[in-house]
């Protein structure tokens, strides 16, 4: 009978070597964290939220290592104007950084401002993460919110005329990175927040967004390329009436990456577009876990994941749209679609619906399938070899996820980027 | 140009023999017809001399200016100059036309050791082939296939053709689909390009398309063999009486 609660030590041995940094505004909201990855524990290989993806080597004390890789491509976002803030495993690092002013937006390291009394950031740090930890445990974001000692407190005032981008470079082979950011968008403004960078060995990141009435947010995200680092991360997004949050992830290599995005439509005509792009090859194991929760009437959700799997690479999608009563007129569309390049690839996904409203109109779908065979014939009967043909039809499948980026050049940069990944590898 | 001997074909999962000793021979500069009942075995052909998987040369050979074809990949096939209009042209969602078009008549160039065409270059020359097939911009731009008509796509493998100009082309059953007004713009099309040094193979089950597009030899396939060869003259007997009269002469 006296089975040891492996959760419970595990836990408590993952948080013993954390430091939580103390006093200031987010003292409060770091204790409550503290009580409720506690109280959850953190995940155990059998609970249902983890059942396609190994929690342990994410709540283990020490990270495995993860080898940097070297690359001769420019750096992500080259050539499009932005301001850049520059994390190297975790710690910022102020030589590569820009300077942080920027008009229409304020922005701030919690490291440097944590420790005063009051912030804006009060009321949103640790909240919309303990929102989101309902109806299911993130004991992950919960951690974070409780030790995190950096990140960035971005305050979205107009429509800053650059794109801000985190860096998060990875220069440790056993760094243990955790970030927490905060980005609150006011009425009517705008802004694009670009990421960029395997961050660390293991990173644990948490992004909270609120988003005002009528503001709008987009996130374009690419998430480094080393193949042994591991990442958690989390999005907690609310949204407002009439705002707009758009997010899109691309994900080429990594040996493990859980992206939990967390969206909660709370004002009517609201537009939520996540969506995400990834290729793995080997040893990747990548999954995208979703939970859009429509509370507002007349709001608009889309999930749009695309997965390229190869050499025996694993991808999990587990989406879920919840309509609450009252949400009326929801428009909620999910899809999740994998591209199997070999017979050891596997795609395991969990899509659900779950509908209090009585007017509304969702619709998901998840598929599996390999290279169309026809497609490939007709484009080498035309001379095209089959590497780049192959190359072309995996293009073209991602393609989907990549139309969700409201801006084209980005789309196109990110575009160029799997186009070389392919070419690389044939 | 273009000989095919002796060729035998059985399908690869099933042990059915579809073409039982095809002997053909198409010279520079002829047009040959292959006319047949369904199920004659005409597409498989063409899918076997463009390079197509499942099925299996169990006998023969075919080569192209004296390169063995069976040796070949399908894109060193077309870039040795084969050329097949598909009977049922492939959508590919997700690829524009556009790219489909520039990616192929490069590809084919760095086969033969040519520089890439400009993009500037590349845009004048499909838009003035596609304007003579009436192939509007908005179709260049939709992916490959997706939501064209029929006819729309046969113009659109003669488009690719155009801009490919391959050496030997085969076409199977181009003319299906297609309205009195469209086969003239496919068969001006395919006279266009009618030369000394390129051959012609094409399948059809309707002299209207030969009305068009003059042969100078026709073929009766059926069984999986060539049964009959003859002039212009055999396309209008088996219109008029169909096959039965030419099948019990060979039986
Ligand atoms: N992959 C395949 N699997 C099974 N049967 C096949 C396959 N390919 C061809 N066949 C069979 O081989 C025979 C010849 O087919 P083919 O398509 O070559 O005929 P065709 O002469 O082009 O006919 P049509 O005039 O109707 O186009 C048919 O009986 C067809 O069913
Ligand atoms: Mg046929």
């Amino acid at each position: 009978m006296a089975v040891p609660d492996r959760r419970l030590s595990e836990t408590d041995a993952r948080l013993e070597g954390l430091r939580m940094p103390e006093g200031g505004w987010a003292a409060p909201a770091r204790q409550d964290a503290l009580a409720r990855v506690q109280a959850m524990g953190l995940p155990q290989r059998r609970d249902e939220y983890w059942k396609f993806t190994r929690p342990d080597t994410l709540a283990q004390v020490e990270p495995p290592k993860a080898g940097l890789f070297h690359s001769d491509e420019a750096p992500m976002y080259d050539g499009i104007d932005r301001l850049r803030i520059v994390f190297v495993d975790g710690v910022f690092d102020a030589a590569q950084s820009d300077d942080l002013a920027l008009e229409g937006v304020s922005i701030e390291r919690l490291a440097e401002v944590g420790a005063r009394d009051i912030h804006w950031a009060k009321d949103l740090y640790g909240t919309l993460e303990a929102r989101g930890q309902v109806p299911v445990a993130r004991p992950f974001a919960a951690l974070n919110t409780a030790f995190a000692e950096d990140g960035v407190l971005i305050h979205v005032t107009g429509r800053p005329s650059r794109p801000i981008n985190l860096v998060y470079m990875h220069q440790s082979e056993s760094s243990d990175a955790i970030l927490h950011n905060v980005i609150k968008v006011d009425a009517g403004a705008e802004a694009t927040i670009l990421e960029s960078g395997p961050a660390a060995a293991r990173f644990n990141k948490c992004t909270e967004v609120d988003i005002a009435d009528t503001g709008r947010l987009h996130m374009v995200r690419s998430q480094g390329r080393d193949h042994e680092r591991r990442a958690v991360t989390h999005i907690f997004a609310r949204l407002g009436a009439e705002s707009v949050f758009k997010a899109f992830t691309l994900t080429m290599n990594g040996v493990l990456t859980r992206n939990e995005c967390v969206v909660e439509l709370t004002g009517d005509d609201a537009v939520a577009h996540v969506a995400g792009a990834c290729v793995g090859d080997g040893d990747f194991h990548h999954d995208d876990t979703v939970f859009v929760t429509h509370d507002a009437v007349n709001c608009e959700s889309r999930q749009v994941f695309k997965k390229v799997l190869n050499n025996g690479a694993t991808g999990v999608f587990q989406g879920k749209i919840l309509v609450k009563a009252g949400a009326q007129k929801t428009d909620g569309y999910q899809i999740s679609q994998s591209l199997l390049l070999d017979g050891d690839s596997q795609f395991l996904a969990k899509p659900e619906l779950e509908i209090y409203a009585d007017d509304v109109a969702c619709s998901h779908g998840s598929t599996s399938g390999a290279i169309d065979e026809d497609a490939l014939f007709y484009l080498r009967s035309r001379g095209v070899p089959e590497g780049p043909a192959t190359d072309l039809l995996t293009l073209a499948f991602l393609g989907e996820a990549l139309d969700e980026i409201e801006n084209r050049d980005l789309a196109e940069h990110l575009l160029e980027r799997l186009n070389n990944w392919l070419a690389r590898r044939r | 140009m273009l000989e095919i001997k002796n060729l035998h074909v059985k399908l690869e999962e099933e042990d059915k023999q579809i073409l039982k000793g095809v002997n053909l021979s198409v010279e520079a500069g002829k047009v040959h017809a292959i006319m047949g009942p369904n199920g004659s075995g005409k597409s498989t052909l063409s899918y076997v001399l463009s390079g197509r998987d499942g099925y299996e040369v169990t006998e023969g050979s075919a080569t192209l200016e004296g390169t063995d074809l069976l040796e070949l990949e399908p894109e060193e096939r077309a870039a040795a100059g084969l050329f097949l209009a598909f009977q049922y042209p492939v959508e590919i969602p997700g690829v524009g036309n556009m790219t489909f078009l520039r990616t192929a008549v490069n590809a084919q160039r760095k086969a033969r050791g040519q520089d890439e065409m400009s993009a500037a270059d590349f845009l004048k020359e499909v838009r003035a082939r596609a304007k003579d097939l009436k192939i509007d911009a908005e179709m260049l731009k939709r992916p490959v296939n997706v939501g064209f008509s029929g006819g729309e796509k046969k113009r659109n493998e003669i488009l690719q053709m155009a801009m490919l100009e391959p050496r030997m082309c085969i076409l199977d059953e181009t003319d299906s689909g297609l309205d009195v007004d469209a086969m003239k713009l496919v068969s001006d099309g395919v006279n266009a390009l009618r030369s000394e040094g390129r051959g012609f193979l094409v399948i059809t089950h309707y002299q209207r398309l030969l009305d068009h597009i003059q042969p100078d030899v026709v073929h009766i396939m059926a069984n999986g063999q060539i049964i009959k060869t003859g002039g212009p003259e055999l396309a209008l007997e088996v219109e008029k009486n169909g096959y039965a009269d030419i099948l019990n002469e060979v039986a």
